[in-house]
């Protein structure tokens, strides 16, 4: 028996949503006694050994050509069959972009139930059950699941990394890939900036604003804490930002440690994109703006004259003149 | 083409969310249903699209569901949906709802199979995964556009950081999000029209439920904003330093 977890990466190195995918089955591992080994399909960089201070024993690689584009389908068969060659009791993934494609799919493969958007480690005492983010983060779910081999999708940034000392053996695993079926003809990433889905600062702003001529200080302030920018509907919707930095029910959810929202009202709908944020700041002239109800802390002021202190501030604590 | 549409019913994105029955149930007083918006938005108007450019495709609609959710059905309907089937069962596990989408898929021998990014109340993301599994097809998840020609999807989709272009032929499964289509309201003549079109009602096949939902929780409330004066910004910076160490 073991607990398999899937390793994702991109441009070479493992991301760091992984990491936490990593200490979460390796906890897991020893609370049912047993070891917790790594899957990496494809090319990385750097040495996967170094996996082992999350606690885990082993990683088992498959490199193949076929393996440089994710198609969920090739990925799924791929690791469903490594579970099964490794004896895995349950199989962990990152409840991220690619997780959510390739963890359905492994479950019907090994007739496995499924807890996606998992926040927590089972609980044992009394079955396998995994607590799980529902109604866009406004309440959770206790999912008891069923079947001799489980599924578990740990939503990103709800599980700590834990670090120790340890090596991990990279083992090939000689499992040959099929042909894909799709072919990925162009990717685009927007370089230089923080992709917001991973993002552990975020500076967020709203119609408040007024218009995205005056966005420069939202930039500022997030390229000062090295913070992602994100926004609300309307703000996207009227093409003041761009559609991928839209957050809430309809748009991206995220989850990051910090999050500063700026001439935002704070509508439930927006609420249930960030209200998994672990702290919350808003900053809004109106004292009487729901958002307050969800923050930590806040300001109530006039953003024009309250972001530009905030940004002398911070560049005195980072010592920038 | 035949494309087939999964329609889910969600409760409205303001709805209360309470539970009752000892944190077992959902609390359904007072709560208005809609169809999923990631299904309604982006799968079906994306459907109804392509429908438009080329009167050939048909656009077929499925719920798991019991027949409160034949209200949301004649809406999409309305919309301009050709056909419903309800598949008359209820029930939260993904892998006994998927079960039940791929047994009216194959039968029905469609080209391409739309689902919504995820349902806004049980935030799976996992059936259209597990459809295209059980129908051994190629996804495509997170779609942010979706064009047909001929036999050949191209598709884009979201991923860390950006943007990626797939090309597949059909058939296939589709997840869509945000940039897939722009809402729209049905219109007098659909309303009228979706009265007699065809809404069937179908049997479960025989699947497992590998998943049971034992309990729900809310979250602690949050202990109250500390609120800072507009003209100390830097005492903010230094909470958020030192206090909530933040960065
Ligand atoms: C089905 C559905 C789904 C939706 N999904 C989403 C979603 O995913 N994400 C989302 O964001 N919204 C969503 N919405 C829209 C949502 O209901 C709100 O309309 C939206 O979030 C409001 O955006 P806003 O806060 O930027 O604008 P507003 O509501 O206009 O708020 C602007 C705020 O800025 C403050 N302000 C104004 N001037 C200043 C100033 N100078 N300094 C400081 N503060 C100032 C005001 O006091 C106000 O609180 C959805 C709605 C529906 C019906
Ligand atoms: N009961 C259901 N009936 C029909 N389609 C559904 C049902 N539940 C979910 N779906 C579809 O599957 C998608 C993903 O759902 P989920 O995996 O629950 O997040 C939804 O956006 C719907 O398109």
């Amino acid at each position: 028996m073991s607990v398999l977890i899937y390793i994702d990466h991109a441009d070479g190195q493992v991301k760091k949503v992984s990491h936490e995918a990593l200490s979460y089955g390796a906890a897991l591992a020893k609370a049912i006694g047993t070891t917790a080994e790594g899957l990496v399909l494809g090319k990385t960089s750097g040495d996967l050994a170094v996996l082992g201070i999350y606690g885990i024993t082993k990683v088992h690689q498959v490199t193949h050509a076929n393996l440089d584009q994710v198609d969920a389908q090739v990925f799924a068969a791929l690791i469903a069959d490594a579970a099964i060659a490794v004896n895995a009791s349950v199989v962990i993934f990152s409840n991220n972009i690619n997780g959510k494609a390739i963890a359905p799919r492994v479950s019907v493969r090994l007739k496995a139930g499924l807890v996606s958007g998992a926040v927590s480690l089972p609980d044992l005492t009394n079955g396998f059950v995994v607590r799980k983010s529902v109604f866009s983060g406004k309440a959770f779910a206790r999912v008891e699941i069923n079947t001799p081999i489980k599924v578990i999708a740990v939503n990103p940034n709800a599980y700590p990394v834990h670090t120790l000392e340890g090596q991990a053996e990279v083992v090939a695993l000689d499992l040959q890939p099929r042909d894909s079926r799709i072919k990925v003809t162009a990717t685009n990433k927007i370089s230089g900036k923080v992709p917001l889905s991973e993002a552990d600062l975020v500076v967020s702003a709203g119609r408040g604003l007024k218009g995205p001529e005056n966005w420069g200080m939202v930039e500022e302030l997030a390229e000062l804490l090295g913070a992602a920018t994100a926004c609300s509907r309307p703000v996207a919707d009227a093409h003041w930002r761009p559609h991928h930095e839209h957050v809430g029910q309809t748009g991206l959810a995220i989850a990051p440690n910090l999050y500063i929202a700026i001439g935002i009202s704070g509508a439930i709908q927006h609420l249930a994109g960030v209200n998994r944020s672990k702290v919350i700041v808003v900053i809004n002239k109106d004292p009487e703006a729901p958002f307050f109800k969800a923050a930590d802390y806040g300001i109530v002021g006039d953003a024009f004259e309250v972001v530009p202190k905030i940004i002398t501030a911070v560049r005195k604590l980072k010592g920038i003149a | 083409m035949k494309i087939l549409v999964s329609i889910s019913k969600t409760p409205d994105t303001t709805a209360k969310i309470a539970f009752t029955d000892n944190n077992t149930k959902f609390a359904t007083d007072g709560v208005q249903w809609i169809i999923n918006p990631y299904d309604e938005w982006y799968a079906l108007v994306r459907a109804i699209e392509l429908k438009e450019k080329d009167p050939s495709v048909s656009v077929h609609l499925i719920n798991v569901g019991g027949a409160d959710a034949e209200p949301i059905l004649r809406k999409a309907l309305a919309l301009g949906g050709d056909e419903a089937i309800r598949v008359n069962t209820e029930g939260n596990d993904s892998y006994y709802i998927a079960s039940q989408i791929a047994f009216v898929a194959k039968e029905g021998t469609y080209d391409l199979v739309l689902t919504g990014k995820e349902t806004i109340d049980f935030n799976g993301s996992s059936i259209g995964g597990m459809l295209a599994e059980m129908l051994d097809l190629p996804f495509v998840s997170l779609a942010t556009s979706l064009e047909i020609s001929g036999i050949t999807a191209t598709v884009k989709r979201e991923i860390e950081g950006g943007e990626e272009s797939i090309h597949a032929d059909l058939p296939l499964v589709v997840s869509c999000q945000k940039g897939m289509a722009e809402a729209r309201i049905p219109n007098m003549r659909g309303i009228m029209s979706a009265r007699t079109k065809p809404l069937k009602v179908v049997e479960p096949v025989a699947a497992e439920n590998l998943t049971s939902i034992k309990s729900f929780e809310l979250p602690p409330a949050k202990a109250g904003v500390k609120l800072v004066s507009a003209d100390d910004a830097g005492e903010l910076v230094r909470l958020l330093h030192e206090e909530a160490k933040s960065f």
